[in-house]
């Protein structure tokens, strides 16, 4: 599709205020889409459909929610994801910035890892945008 | 009272779109409260009849398998008023289906004129998380639709009659 970071932002930021109803300065590149934006569970669902129509792309549920490696004893102990299942969640979502939840990856803050700018890099990487 | 916020299905096709209609009438209580001295359909029972027609919709592209229920409502925007008398024709189009949901778009007329937008999302339950069995008792789902005349007129997309389920 050949967009810009600027062109996919842009339209990321759109589906986003129209998924969440927020407010165009609210959705920043930095920005948590569950901690900032509010979303919820079902909003991703809709984030996915908007994503879809918007770059004419298909997304797998796996892609933006990693359920069975969080739900794996191989890759978590204790409510806290091991070396390897970061190293699995990294090979997965190498578009995800996961440097701050790395410090103390309690699976139960992984909801709270998404931010825009990963949600861009995870569009941009699908429709092989300028990096 | 009965929760049925469609009277007839008058199109069907399977996977691609429904047409059908609502006649609002002064019998019925739910337009009594909304708007005291001005009679009228609340808005949100509109969005609910689409809801039913595009929950159809979903259902039966999945054969019927899959626990269908709305679970967002994009957008609803109304141009007018349903009054009693008026006969509101909806019509209802896939607009996008995942393995785990599908979204709708909706309008509702009144003769020529647009009386209703609605965008509307469904998600799937999923089995033992949400919901243990089905949400219909055997046969109520297929009297619902017999009741609406769905199984005159539903087809699909080569036209030839949809299959006689079982399992509703």
């Amino acid at each position: 599709m050949g967009l810009s970071q600027d062109e996919i932002f842009e339209k990321v930021q759109e589906a986003l205020i129209d998924a969440l109803g927020a407010d165009d300065d609210e959705v920043n590149r930095g920005a948590t889409l569950v901690g900032d934006l509010g979303a919820e569970s079902i909003d991703f669902l809709d984030i996915v459909f908007k994503l879809e129509k918007s770059f004419d792309i298909n997304i797998n549920r796996e892609e933006l929610a990693p359920e069975d490696i969080l739900t794996n004893d191989d890759y978590v102990k204790d409510g806290v994801v091991t070396a390897n299942g970061m190293a699995e969640l990294k090979r997965r979502m190498p578009w995800a910035d996961m440097g701050e939840f790395e410090q103390n990856p309690r699976v139960q803050d992984f909801g709270n890892l998404l931010t825009v700018g990963d949600l861009c890099n995870y569009v941009g990487s699908k429709i092989g945008g300028e990096s | 009272m009965r929760w049925f916020w469609v009277d007839r299905f008058t199109e069907f096709v399977s996977g691609s779109h429904a047409r059908g209609y609502k006649n609002v009438t002064l019998a019925e209580e739910a337009l009594d409260e909304y708007c005291p001295g001005y009679p009228m359909l609340p808005p949100t029972l509109i969005i609910e009849g689409m809801a039913q027609m595009g929950g159809i919709l979903v259902s039966e592209h999945f054969n019927f398998d899959k626990h269908v229920v709305l679970a967002k409502i994009g957008k609803a925007k109304f141009h007018q008023p349903a009054r009693c008398g008026d006969r509101l024709n909806f019509s209802v189009k896939m607009d996008a289906v995942q393995d785990l949901g599908a979204t709708v778009t909706c309008l509702s007329h009144t003769g020529d004129t647009l009386q209703a937008e609605i965008d509307l999302m469904f998600a799937f339950l999923e089995e033992g998380r949400f919901t243990n069995g089905p949400l219909f008792n055997p046969g109520m789902l297929r009297d619902m639709l017999r009741m609406m005349n769905f199984f005159h007129v539903a087809v699909d997309l080569d036209g030839n009659a949809i299959p006689e389920y079982t399992n509703i």
